[in-house]
């Protein structure tokens, strides 16, 4: 049976052009998301993964441009829409939850009006027929007390119920897509584990594919399906979600899951790789990650190692794997 | 909300008493007998005297308080001694010029300035930026009067394409407006532009980009709004500096208003007009910050919910 895919980015370059010269934050970077599933992208902070979001929605912060690339929405190329085109895109057919909560709903406007806006922009809707569809989605997605969470503002909500709010209006147009950025990061364990359990439930309801960026490998062992992990702007390894827990193969995969281990799953930042992610304006021609492997051999800083497929669906990009020499197996 | 109004309206009604005994003692603190200055040099002691009798001049401060404050909660503030006219009369008469003046001058301020703040920081560092700014910077640097001499020679005297000063026609009042706006054009536009760019980064920016609205739709709806709150304070600040520009203004084109009426009463020593026109344009002043502060708690949740 062939792949169905919700989304197909290949080759993304984006990039901000600062005074300073370009800076590569999304470097060739190729995901794809099956119809319906659910797909991880892990990293440090400062990765690219928000930059690989927002050039999907082609909401880039200035300075920052789509370089080259192609982005397949069910094979339509979001890159080459009109700005007009790309409007009803966003909110109807992909939206996007960012990790903010707390600034991330207009402070002086009704969060009803605010979820009610986003379904009267795609659907041909009365604004009273827009409230029930808000009323309905506020009770689906947890809010309890519907009616009266309508006429809130936002300060008046707790972080969990304004994520809630989020997901309402990223869900009222039913999106064959889903972009969450860190959408838990700023919550509490215990919300996060709702706001998760909420999201797959909603994935399993209406059967659209999500994209859950996070740099908590506990989230995303909990979410996804399928996991790419991004260093310094490139894809450095992907797989399903059991292969990449049970047998990474990238050194930076398994820093990323020694440092889970070693914290006992606690939310601590990714640190305990040692240096630190290297400047994405000066990245060494070779492999960005060499710096701090203990792996690296004296030309991996030279060549770049290119994705290896090896096993079905299961890449990485080391020199390590490449025609079958050793895998960095303590 | 209500409840903060309310404490809001009672304050207002002490800041006005308070200005109204102020400017009261002030003018029996000023040096200089009124009543002399009047009559000019050829007065002699006696009709000094009997005239000041006459006036209620010579009564104790506190009996002459007394009626000044009675008088002035039923709406009467006394007779002009220069226009042998009851103060309340002329006030009246002269109220609606500088409404229309301060209105159309405040009109001139926000719409010209909100407009070109909000294009102002569309084309940031653009053509438009700069040409706007450059403006606004002659604006917030320019005193009333040169805009108003450079207006009338300019426009009025040089191209005639509107009149050069008095008339009661709205015609005659564009130039006056648009040199009492001026100031507060500039720095409104400034501050418009300033708060937009500001607001623009937030993250609910993007939320509403993220829903599909267009660039005009996120700044109309959602940054605007927003990016409102400060303009607004300072609209209303600028209510005063208006008020007291139209002093100016109405001399330089000569239009009878409140402003002209006080510049007259000033240079006559007519204590009862004076008295009358300060604590007239307090009162405006104030009812002005008063609306102010009743729109931004409408406009800001936020405040709502903290009175
Ligand atoms: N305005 C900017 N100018 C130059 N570089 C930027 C700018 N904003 C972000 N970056 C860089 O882009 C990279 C990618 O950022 P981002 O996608 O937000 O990372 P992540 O979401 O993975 O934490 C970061 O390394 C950051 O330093
Ligand atoms: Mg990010």
């Amino acid at each position: 049976m062939e792949q169905e895919y919700t989304l197909q980015i290949e080759n993304l370059r984006s990039s901000f052009l600062t005074d300073n010269g370009e800076v590569k934050a999304v470097n060739e970077v190729s995901i794809n998301v099956p119809k319906g599933s659910i797909v991880g992208i892990v990293g440090e902070s400062g990765c690219g993964k928000s930059m690989t979001a927002r050039s999907v929605m082609r909401l880039l912060k200035y300075p920052g441009k789509i370089m080259g690339g192609s982005i397949l929405l069910e094979g339509k190329d979001l890159t080459q829409l009109s700005e007009k085109e790309m409007q009803s895109v966003r909110g109807g057919e992909i939206s996007m939850i960012f990790q903010e909560p707390m600034t991330s709903l207009n402070p002086v406007v009704k969060v009803g009006k605010q979820v009610s806006e986003a379904a009267m922009l795609h659907q041909n809707i009365s604004a009273a027929e827009a409230k029930e569809l808000v009323l309905e989605i506020f009770r689906r997605v947890g809010i309890s007390e519907a009616e009266k969470r309508y006429e809130s503002f936002p300060h008046q909500l707790s972080g969990g119920l304004r994520q809630r709010v989020m997901i309402a209006m990223a869900m009222i147009c039913r999106p064959k897509l889903l972009i969450a950025d860190e959408p838990t990061t700023a919550l509490d364990v215990t919300v996060e584990a709702q706001i998760l359990k909420l999201m797959k439930q909603l994935r399993d309801e209406t059967g659209m594919s999500i994209i859950i960026i996070s740099h908590n490998l506990g989230v995303i062992a909990e979410l996804c399906d399928y996991v790419y992990v991004m260093y310094a702007g490139r894809v450095v390894e992907e797989a399903d979600v059991f292969t990449l827990f049970e047998s990474p193969r990238h050194p930076y995969t398994k820093g990323l899951l020694n440092s889970v281990s070693a914290l006992e799953l606690e939310q601590e930042r990714l640190e305990t790789i040692p240096g630190s992610v290297p400047n994405l304006r000066r990245l060494p021609a070779g492999c960005a990650f060499c710096a701090r492997c203990a792996y690296a051999m004296e030309y991996c800083p030279e060549q770049l190692p290119q994705l290896q497929e090896v096993a079905h669906g299961h890449r990485v990009r080391c020199h390590l794997v490449e025609g079958g020499a050793a895998n960095g197996e303590e | 909300m209500l409840k903060s109004i309310a404490s809001r309206i009672g304050q207002t009604l002490i800041v006005i008493v308070g200005v109204a005994m102020l400017i009261f003692f002030l003018l029996r603190i000023v040096p200089g007998n009124a009543v002399a200055t009047m009559m000019s040099e050829h007065a002699d002691a006696a009709t000094i005297a009997r005239i000041s009798a006459e006036l209620g001049l010579d009564k104790p401060w506190y009996v002459q308080f007394w009626i000044y404050i009675t008088g002035a909660l039923h709406g009467d503030f006394g007779t002009s001694y220069a226009l042998h006219r009851p103060v309340k009369e002329l006030l009246l008469l002269s109220f609606p010029n500088t409404v229309k003046l301060a209105v159309l001058a405040a009109l001139v301020a926000w719409i010209i300035g909100v407009l070109a703040g909000i294009v102002a920081a569309q084309k940031k560092n653009g053509f438009l930026d700069r040409i706007f700014m450059g403006f606004s910077l002659l604006g917030v640097s320019m005193p009333v009067f040169m805009v108003a001499m450079i207006l009338q020679y300019t426009i009025a005297y040089k191209l005639h394409w509107l009149p050069i000063s008095g008339g009661d026609s709205l015609k005659c009042f564009i130039l006056p407006a648009i040199a009492l706006g001026w100031n507060s054009a500039g720095s409104i536009a400034r501050l418009t532009r300033s708060t937009l760019l500001e607001v623009l980064q937030e993250d609910y920016i993007d939320t509403a980009r993220a829903k599909g609205r267009s660039q005009m739709g996120v700044i109309v709806l959602h940054a605007l709004r927003n990016a409102m709150l400060p303009v607004l304070t300072m609209m209303a600040l600028q209510l005063s500096s208006l008020l007291s520009g139209a002093v100016i203004t109405e001399t330089v084109f000569g239009i009878n208003g409140i402003g002209r009426l006080a510049v007259d009463a000033i240079s006559g020593r007519d204590i009862p007009l004076l008295q009358g026109t300060v604590l007239f344009t307090t009162v405006l002043v104030v009812l002005g910050n008063l609306v102010a502060d009743c729109l931004y708690t409408v406009l800001d949740p936020r405040i709502r919910k903290e009175a």
